[in-house]
């Protein structure tokens, strides 16, 4: 099954991601991300960082960790490679979000293909129809 | 959608449905073919339809799609009733720009051309990832968000003269940095003092042209084949994290139900939250300050170390692109303090306005708009008539007309440069496929934004300057 299709966008970065699960989804979604900015297929998971955010709904829980990538890279030069054992829970108001991300530091002289400053609501999708499909679009 | 021409490059969509007040665009019929493409218009009509909103909700000749509000968006609003938006300032607070004049010549400079651009690529961090200079501790990046270039200059960067010259003087009083989260900290501290990617550059630049030469001469512009430098970058990812994080408190705070677009999200501008985000985005704005003010002494330093001196190399002025701000209007006759956003949009004060510099204070502020790479970028000058047009706002460059996307189908980064070369320009960057991404036909046709800007008096072309070294992150 396709991860992930780039799409185009005038001015940034817009993407679907696709999961037989929502989780799936999601996790495909961060190596879409990635996907803009370092071929994560390369990446070796030499280091992890265990991620928990919430969201008040999907589509902020969807935002939140995907800005975990974004965060991530920007202060600690981390490349993700691999999502590993994502798992989404309803809370008592929301959503939460479990995972270890698992990719190596950016070494000097590494090419990158752009930077990504933000995730965005913008055009943001989430929907069920067999599988799921998550749409994105992120600032550059 | 209902538009209607109510003048020269003027348009209207008159208040309707939700609309509390009418959006204004300024455009040619060529530009509005652009900006008709894209969701501008819907946007712009959004946000006419903002808590408190004066007026009219302005859109600029270089405008095209943004998140929530349209880049090149300009709407005031009351500082009672209204509110304040991160999605009408942007991701990238502070994006501005910044020009140095210089005493040089193009026949001064032409045998160091090369060695000045590789030298300038060397000490200038950017790029994707790459770190600055400094190590910076959270105690002095605290000092950096509350004193911007003011920190800057009394650490050795740059001198006393270039704040007068920044908008702001550099600083904005309002900034504190105990509302910058630690996420926004730590991916601030490894970037300052870097160009960064995607649209921001350095160039080295010659006049090419002079429009009014009085104006012109008080910007320190004297002649055709005067040497110039510009550096256009912004808050890198600190500014970036701070408009993320307040997108998500103002959700948490007061809900999405009802928006348009989520992208819109706002709060009352005298709430707890809305404060917050103002001092939060004055120390991301000050951030920016610094940035450039850093960038614009090492630049100065490779001129001195290259060609023997950097005597003449006074900085024109430093402009933001990216930020809202609170200032006194004309509002139906009376002064009103009021908090302008503008989004892709340069202030452009006229003649006689107390935050312009005493030494720019006959000619109106100088309003700099960056071309896309390689190409033409101008320097106006802010109009009198620009406050009861567009808030004193004008445009901010040329704007995307193009996908990332479709430009790397189309340019190879290596061929641009050839081509560059050719044309006498020379181009250095980090990435042959962030060159492709950002050739000058992916962008709207910056002279005609120009043009525009001056026949409806947003503001008044002062100068025409084109890039004879180009350095991309």
């Amino acid at each position: 099954m396709e991860r992930y299709r780039i799409l185009p966008h005038t001015a940034d970065g817009k993407f679907q991601a696709y999961g037989k699960t929502i989780e799936e989804a999601f996790a495909n979604a961060a190596l879409a991300t990635a996907s803009l900015m370092w071929d994560w297929t390369k990446v070796e998971p030499r280091a992890r960082h265990f991620i928990h955010v919430r969201g008040s709904d999907r589509e902020q829980l969807l935002v939140k960790f995907l800005g975990e990538v974004v965060y991530l890279f920007d202060a600690k030069r981390f490349l993700l490679g691999k999502v590993d054992g994502l798992r989404i829970r309803p809370e008592f108001e929301g959503f939460s979000l479990e995972a270890v991300l698992a990719g190596e530091t950016l070494a000097d002289g590494q090419e990158l293909y752009g930077g990504v400053k933000a995730v965005t609501y913008h055009d943001l999708k989430i929907e069920e129809c067999g599988g799921f499909t998550v749409q994105v679009v992120v600032d550059m | 959608m209902d538009l209607r021409k109510i003048g020269d490059n003027v348009w209207e969509i008159p208040k309707q449905g939700e609309m509390r007040v009418p959006a204004v665009i300024y455009s040619s019929a060529r530009l509005l073919e652009d900006i008709r493409r894209d969701q501008t218009l819907t946007q712009a009509r959004n946000v006419a339809c903002l808590p408190g909103i004066e007026r009219t909700s302005y859109v600029m000749p270089d405008a095209h799609q943004g998140y929530g509000f349209p880049i090149g968006g300009v709407a005031a609003f009351d500082l009672d009733d209204g509110i304040i938006s991160p999605g009408g300032v942007g991701y990238d607070i502070n994006c501005g720009v910044r020009l140095l004049k210089t005493d040089f010549t193009e026949e001064d400079v032409a045998a160091k051309r090369k060695e000045l651009l590789a030298e300038i690529f060397k000490e200038v961090p950017a790029g994707v990832g790459k770190g600055g200079v400094t190590k910076l501790s959270r105690s002095v990046l605290k000092d950096i968000l509350v004193k911007g270039a003011e920190w800057a200059v009394e650490s050795g960067y740059g001198r006393k003269d270039d704040l007068e010259r920044t908008e702001e003087g550099g600083r904005m009083r309002d900034a504190s940095a105990d509302d910058i989260s630690d996420r926004a900290m730590e991916r601030g501290i490894p970037q300052l003092g870097t160009l960064g990617s995607g649209n921001h550059f350095l160039e080295i630049q010659k006049v090419q042209e002079i429009y009014d030469e009085a104006a012109a001469g008080s910007f320190g512009l004297r002649a055709a084949g005067q040497v110039l430098v510009m550096v256009h970058c912004g808050s890198r990812g600190l500014g970036h994290q701070v408009a993320t994080d307040f997108i998500e408190a103002f959700e948490d705070a007061f809900g999405v139900k009802g928006l348009p677009d989520r992208e819109l999200v706002h709060a009352p501008f005298k709430s707890a939250e809305g404060q917050r985000y103002y001092r939060a985005m004055c120390a991301a704005v000050n951030y920016a300050f610094a940035n450039r003010q850093m960038i614009a002494h090492w630049v100065r330093d490779v001129f001195a170390r290259v060609l023997g001196t950097s005597r003449g190399m006074d900085q024109v002025y430093d402009v933001c692109h990216n930020v809202a701000k609170v200032e006194t209007h004309d509002s139906g006759g009376r002064p009103k303090r009021l908090v302008v956003h503008r989004k892709g949009a340069t202030r452009s004060f006229g003649p006689g306005r107390p935050e312009v510099p005493a030494c720019y204070r006959a000619s109106g502020q100088p309003v700099i708009i960056p071309g896309s790479m390689g190409t033409a970028s101008f320097l106006l000058a802010g109009t009198a008539e620009a406050e009861a047009l567009s808030w004193s706002s004008t445009a901010h460059g040329a704007g995307r007309v193009m996908s990332r996307h479709e430009a790397l189908r189309r340019f190879r980064g290596e061929k641009i440069r050839d081509d560059l070369a050719r044309r006498g320009i020379e181009l250095r960057s980090t990435s042959w496929k962030g060159v492709a991404e950002e050739a000058a036909e992916a962008y709207k046709d910056v002279d005609e934004v120009v043009r525009v800007s001056h026949e409806t008096g947003l503001g008044r072309l002062v100068a025409k300057v084109v890039p004879i070294g180009v350095m991309k992150g």
